[in-house]
């Protein structure tokens, strides 16, 4: 039997919907599977959408997409339970086109880009689940099972975007080092202020908005907190390590209620109202943990290949989605074009992203996840900075100032981190982001 | 000064679990895509679920096993990622255009 469709893209995500749009625009017949009621109904995330990535997919999408604020001051925070350090990066350009970073609501952004995959003809089936691979005899992947009657759906090429559980990379074999590991947890509350008293606490106007990320307010389980504003909302929440939260005994909204009530986040939230709790696993393990991203009729984009990037003052996900997303439908359009959609056919969807910043960002980072989510970056150094930064700033006349080093000194004592150790991190950490 | 490791102490969240929950829409379907097998429970020392879950579906019952209801599920996979107890929790996702509904996540 002919397939009806070229390509069918498996979640309508910011990977698939990129997919399906490059793939019709290039001239195939694309179905574009949702689980969901609508796309962005499954999906959320702690925060930020960079959009350089969709310059030229989608040009001047910033006069369209469904964008909450414009953040236009970005913070690191280290934390203790009762300090913390901050160092924040304001931008006036970052607040005009073509923008840097963007809150949304996954519900509105995803269903904008999936809008323009069906606007360049793909084909949106929504409220249908794929339940499983289609494979010839030689195991070659042929299309996918739904859980619709007669559901079947056949094509040259299945192109899995179904997220960070991706069930089709596993049933594919892909997933040869998975790992529990590998995967954080994250949850969060978005809480109603209305716009004049987020204007108001946080000091921003318009669209502006402001985005911390916070290190050290996760009560020892790897991972990080954060908080940033919408257009009349907040949102806050964790994100920690799914196997270390199981073992600590402390639940996700007991996390989350420990750094609203953080002297340097406290203030900001007072008397909001919970509009949405919401909780979703994340790919953060990095470019040693991903699967293999093609196999004979499959590729793989998005969460369901863990294109995430989550290297601690680097956090980003949405954009590694698309750009995955937007490789794969390209791949898909050459390799139908050509007649060749296995393994061999496939291999230039690899080779482009390590050309681009998909996996090239990746392979640099690979260290980032193991040096983030170790105990001396998660609890010692924080109580390290955060004491050294309190001191030199506590001012102890008569006593004359202690100086830098001396404190520093103190400090690594306090916190029994060898000098060695310290060395080795900074040495990696330079290696990793320098 | 107090600062350094802190002691995990949990913090009392300023909101009962089920108003928490009442902020997310579900659109339940009839069968439950999470079926868990409470007998394994039974011998499972960890029980991770109970802590990890974000929507508090793993009860501890009295007799050591686990009692779940997938009706208000994130269908995130926490729960079969720290499971430790082979065979205990059968995971698919909702039929299609069932499950959670985030609106302003």
């Amino acid at each position: 039997m002919a397939e009806a469709f070229d390509v069918v893209v498996v979640g309508a995500g910011p990977a698939g919907s990129a997919a399906a749009l490059v793939a019709a625009r290039g001239g195939l017949r694309v179905c574009l599977l949702e689980r969901g009621p609508f796309p962005g109904s499954k999906n959320m995330y702690g925060g930020v959408t960079y959009g350089r990535v969709l310059d030229d997919l989608v040009p001047r999408w910033w006069d369209e997409a469904p964008v909450q604020r414009w953040v236009t001051r970005r913070s690191t925070m280290i934390a203790t339970g009762s300090q913390s350090v901050t160092v924040e990066v304001q931008s006036e350009a970052w607040g005009a086109p073509p923008y840097n970073g963007a809150t949304m609501f996954r519900s509105e952004f995803d269903q904008w880009l999936a809008g323009k995959a069906e606007a360049a003809g793909a084909v949106l089936v929504t409220g249908t689940t794929a339940t499983g691979l289609r494979r010839d005899g030689l195991g070659r992947v042929t299309g996918i099972e739904t859980d619709r009657p007669d559901g079947a759906v056949e094509a040259k090429l299945v192109i899995a975007c179904d997220g960070v559980n991706s069930f089709l990379a596993k049933e594919a074999g892909l997933y040869a080092n998975f790992s529990s590991e590998h995967f954080t947890l994250g949850a969060k509350e978005v809480l109603h202020l209305g716009k004049e008293e987020v204007d108001r606490r946080f000091g921003l106007v318009d669209r502006q908005g402001l985005d911390i990320e916070i290190v050290g307010l996760t009560q020892g389980i790897p991972g990080g907190a954060f908080l940033y504003t919408n257009l009349e909302s907040v949102s806050v929440g964790v994100v920690v390590s799914v196997e270390a939260l199981g073992r600590s005994g402390v639940r996700p909204e007991e996390l989350i209620a420990g750094v609203k009530r953080h002297p340097s986040v406290a203030p900001y939230l007072r008397g909001a109202d919970l509009m949405e709790y919401s909780a979703h696993v994340i790919p953060e393990g990095g470019f040693d943990t991903m699967p293999k991203l093609a196999t004979d009729g499959l590729l793989v984009a998005g969460d369901a290949g863990a294109f995430c990037l989550a290297a601690g003052v680097f956090l980003e996900g949405v954009n590694f989605a698309i750009g995955s997303g937007r490789a794969a439908g390209e791949t898909a359009v050459a390799a139908v074009a050509a007649g060749d959609t296995s393994t061999l056919g496939l291999a230039a969807y690899e080779q482009s992203m390590a050309r681009s910043f998909v996996l090239a960002d990746h392979k640099k980072m690979r260290r980032a996840p193991e040096i983030i989510l170790s105990e001396r970056m998660q609890l010692q150094y924080p109580g390290l900075l955060c004491d050294v930064a309190e001191q030199l700033f506590t001012v102890t006349n008569p006593t004359p100032k202690p100086g830098l080093l001396r404190l520093l000194r103190r400090g690594r004592r306090r916190h029994g981190i060898p000098l060695a150790g310290l060395v080795k991190d900074g040495y990696v950490g330079w290696r990793t982001f320098g | 000064m107090s600062g350094g490791a802190e002691p995990r102490r949990p913090v009392v969240p300023d909101l009962a679990f089920e108003d928490r929950m009442a902020t997310v829409e579900f659109r339940v379907a009839e069968k439950a895509h999470i079926v868990v097998d409470s007998d394994i429970c039974r011998s499972c020392t960890t029980k991770a679920c109970v802590t990890a879950c974000p929507a508090n579906l793993f009860v501890p019952t009295a007799d050591g096993g686990v009692l779940f209801n997938y009706e208000q599920c994130f269908e995130c996979g926490t729960c079969y990622l720290v499971c430790n107890s082979e065979g205990a929790l059968t995971w698919e996702y909702p039929l299609g255009g069932h499950g959670v509904v985030m609106r302003s996540s």
